[in-house]
């Protein structure tokens, strides 16, 4: 790939600036997200101070479970970086292994998640119900898709896209980074989304 | 380099879904003109409600459906479809597509000696989102209600309850963003990293300078429309009332939703992109105007780190002003005199970079080419917009010119004979690095002063009416008494609009005819000093037969001393 196309620092950092391609392009992503969830979280404030009243996150959100979604992804962002870190190893074994956990704890999120969007609508709490329920569900519902993307990424790095890695090893570990970053970014989203949402 | 079997591709990765910057930002071009061209037409139609309301249509009147015109007499909801959607079009379907997409990508890797961009799959997928959004903006007129007509800034609650065209829009106006956002990260990458050896920061031509403040723009202000375009489509779909205010009372009847929004949160959002949007428009247009001045004047730019220094500080401040668009919505004193403060601040570097391109033309030696004429027509057209705004940035001023004709005045001086002029001067520039063929002289000097004249026909009286407090959103201007002095202008910017149309048939004519009959000419025609020039035209798969190497800067022109009177980027130290 990097020596067919001619397009270099596929796989080797740039001497200058230090970093690979997908490296800067990711960061550059990350950055527009930032902005993406900057907008939406202004947006929050925006509505509550605006607001005659606004209801108690911990009174009507169910804090141990978000308290167990955080513990899982927290987790995973550790085995995220341990499958990175077993490739720097040259342990492709414990790659998989690693990367495995990382995904199923990501499902593992999505489904507690699940069994609170249900539980909220047994009981009628829907977004249209006040502007705090509009924007917990669009927050945590472009939140989950975000996992939901990270989850089909890292699946693809398991199974078929693994196979870079006999034929590049150094592009792949760049490409594990790189997820690895988006992974880590959306756990610190949702580490800013649970106090704002759940307790203040 | 890569002299690997490309030609072996079949036509459709070839032509259609190539990964090739070139194919790509062909491909940008010309649906991006095609596009421009569309949302023109809708505005030609337009046109003649305005200069004769409620009157029908000739000729094509009758053949538009009862929903829009009955007995070719426009309705007004098709009325405002046409406006709402040919501000979407214009703006994010045309111009940046042309400007970003098209020249960013076939001239921005030439120039800067780069193989390709440094992701050329993204750079395939972020023209198929643009293309799959545009199908989905133009699918909009054939739904239930037709297409959006909320106006291109798709203001809630109205836009809220309009019909299904909106969501539409919002759709597809997602898959812009994200067109843009990949766009924008192949651009910042491939410029920091995919830069030729010696061609420092100092040495960018200043087209990726532009290029590249104009990527940053579009990464970060984008992403809070898609926040934004989220919340009203939930809005929408979903029923929240992020932007529906409590006790909100539709048709005579009491809204039933929550309420507890506020639509002031869309025009923030909104305008925090929207603002940056407009130095998306102008700044690739400056970086084609200096590239053409310095090469037409024979000499180089003058103050090249001060133009420099104005594009990043635009760029930043940018995303600072964009409450200006919003002093009448009772948002307080404290906030607008914050944002007429940056306002005027931001106004500045515009005007070091207008003031270098001028003193560039002192002293040198100009060569009136089709390109050229474009360019300095630029100067004064940007002038005449940039200046007008003046007055909209002061709240005071602003409040008595507020959505009157003098702002449409104001940002079509900035967009069309600004912009648009110097993207026209970079289809004539470029042309013959993409086709190794000229356009020809003659049809581009007619179609340049008849669009010259036809412009300023249709915009300055606009100046005039906006100032007699003529509305930008009147179905049927003569409905206010205090409109009927000024009707007559309407026929004739009506009319300049028509002629207008007729002048881009040249244009048209000489583009297709050239590809195929335009004389044919060397890899550097223009006797230009950057790098895409010595690249062959046009450029192979892989761009460049060996690497370049840098060791001059981009606008070495009529050096003392030397045998011709330019020196290319890559020539060898010490060269003469």
């Amino acid at each position: 790939m990097s020596g067919d196309s001619g397009i270099r620092y596929i796989s080797h950092p740039h001497p200058v600036t230090g970093v690979t391609n997908s490296k800067l392009g990711i960061w550059c992503f990350l950055a527009s997200e930032v902005m993406l969830f900057g907008g939406l979280f202004s947006a929050y404030i925006l509505l509550r101070m605006g607001a005659a009243s606004w209801p108690e996150g911990s009174a009507i959100l169910n804090v141990p479970l978000a308290t167990l979604n955080t513990m899982i992804l927290i987790t995973s962002s550790v085995t995220m970086v341990m499958s990175w870190a077993s490739l720097a190893l040259k342990d492709f074994k414990k790659y998989r292994w690693f990367m495995a956990v990382t995904i199923l704890l990501g499902l593992a999120f999505l489904v507690v998640k699940g069994f609170e969007y249900a539980h909220k609508f047994e009981h009628h709490h829907t977004p249209s119900t006040n502007t705090f329920y509009a924007i917990y569900f669009t927050l945590t519902g472009l939140h989950g898709l975000h996992v939901l993307g990270g989850i089909l990424v890292n699946t693809y790095f398991l199974f078929p896209g693994s196979a870079l890695w006999k034929k590049d090893p150094d592009q792949f570990m760049g490409r594990i980074e790189a997820a690895g970053l988006y992974w880590h970014f959306v756990d610190l989203v949702w580490i800013f989304l649970f106090p704002v949402l759940y307790l203040l | 380099m890569s002299e690997h079997a490309s030609h072996d591709l079949p036509f459709w990765r070839k032509y259609i879904f190539s990964t090739d910057h070139k194919v790509i930002g062909i491909q940008y071009l010309i649906t991006g003109l095609l596009f421009l061209l569309f949302g023109f037409i809708l505005m030609l139609i337009l046109r003649w409600q305005l200069a004769y309301p409620g009157q029908p249509l000739p000729f094509i009147g009758h053949l538009f459906p009862e929903s829009q015109m009955i007995g070719g007499i426009m309705l007004p909801e098709f009325y405002y479809q046409l406006g709402a959607m040919h501000g979407t079009i214009m703006v994010f379907l045309g111009v940046v597509p042309v400007a970003v997409g098209g020249f960013g990508n076939f001239v921005m890797p030439l120039q800067i000696g780069a193989p390709d961009m440094a992701f050329p799959k993204l750079n395939m997928m972020s023209y198929w989102l643009y293309f799959i959004g545009a199908v989905i903006m133009i699918a909009s007129f054939f739904v239930p209600g037709g297409a959006a007509q909320s106006g291109w800034t798709s203001y809630p609650p109205l836009s809220n309850i309009a019909s299904v065209g909106q969501t539409f829009w919002l759709v597809g106006m997602a898959f812009m963003i994200n067109s843009s956002l990949l766009g924008s990260i192949n651009f910042i990458t491939t410029i920091i990293q995919l830069r030729a050896p010696g061609l420092t920061f100092n040495r960018l031509p200043f087209f990726v300078w532009a290029q590249f403040v104009t990527s940053f723009l579009l990464l970060l202000a984008f992403p809070p429309l898609m926040a934004a375009s989220v919340m009203q489509l939930m809005d929408r779909v979903a029923h929240t009332s992020f932007f529906m205010p409590t006790g909100l009372v539709v048709n005579g009847a009491l809204s039933s939703v929550s309420g507890g929004g506020s639509p002031l949160l869309w025009q923030h959002l909104f305008w925090f992109l929207a603002h940056p949007e407009v130095y998306v428009l102008i700044l690739p247009a400056m970086g084609i105007v200096g590239e053409i001045i310095a090469c037409n004047t024979r000499k180089p730019l003058y103050g090249y780190k001060a133009l420099v220094y104005s594009v990043i500080y635009i760029g930043v401040l940018s995303f600072v002003v964009w409450a200006h668009h919003m002093f009448l919505t009772g948002m307080g004193t404290t906030m607008s005199a914050f944002f007429q403060v940056t306002t005027m601040i931001i106004s500045i570097p515009s005007v070091v970079i207008l003031t270098t391109f001028v003193l560039s033309l002192w002293g040198g030696s100009i060569r009136f080419s089709v390109p050229m004429l474009f360019a300095l027509a630029f100067l004064p057209m940007f002038g005449v917009g940039g200046l007008t705004g003046l007055p909209l940035g002061l709240a005071t001023a602003d409040i008595h010119l507020h959505d009157t004709y003098y702002v449409i005045g104001h940002f079509h001086y900035v967009v069309a004979p600004g912009t648009l002029f110097a993207l026209f001067a970079g289809v004539y520039y470029w042309f013959p690095k993409a086709t190794g063929r000229m356009m020809s002289d003659k049809l581009g000097r007619i179609h340049f002063f008849l669009s010259f004249i036809f412009m300023n026909g249709i915009f300055l009286p606009m100046f005039i009416m906006g100032l007699a407090g003529v509305s930008r959103r009147l179905y049927d201007p003569t409905q206010f008494a205090h409109n009927l002095s000024t009707q007559p202008l309407n026929v004739v910017m009506s009319i300049s609009a028509w002629l207008l149309g007729l002048s881009q048939i040249p244009f048209i004519i000489n583009f297709f005819g050239s590809i195929f009959r335009g004389k044919k000419v060397d890899n550097n025609p223009w006797k230009a000093t950057t790098l895409e020039w010595t690249a062959p035209s046009p450029p192979p798969h892989g761009n460049f037969a060996t690497e370049p190497h840098v060791h001059r800067g981009p606008y070495e022109y009529s050096v003392p001393g030397a045998k011709q009177d330019f020196i290319p980027q890559s020539a060898p130290e010490g060269a003469r």
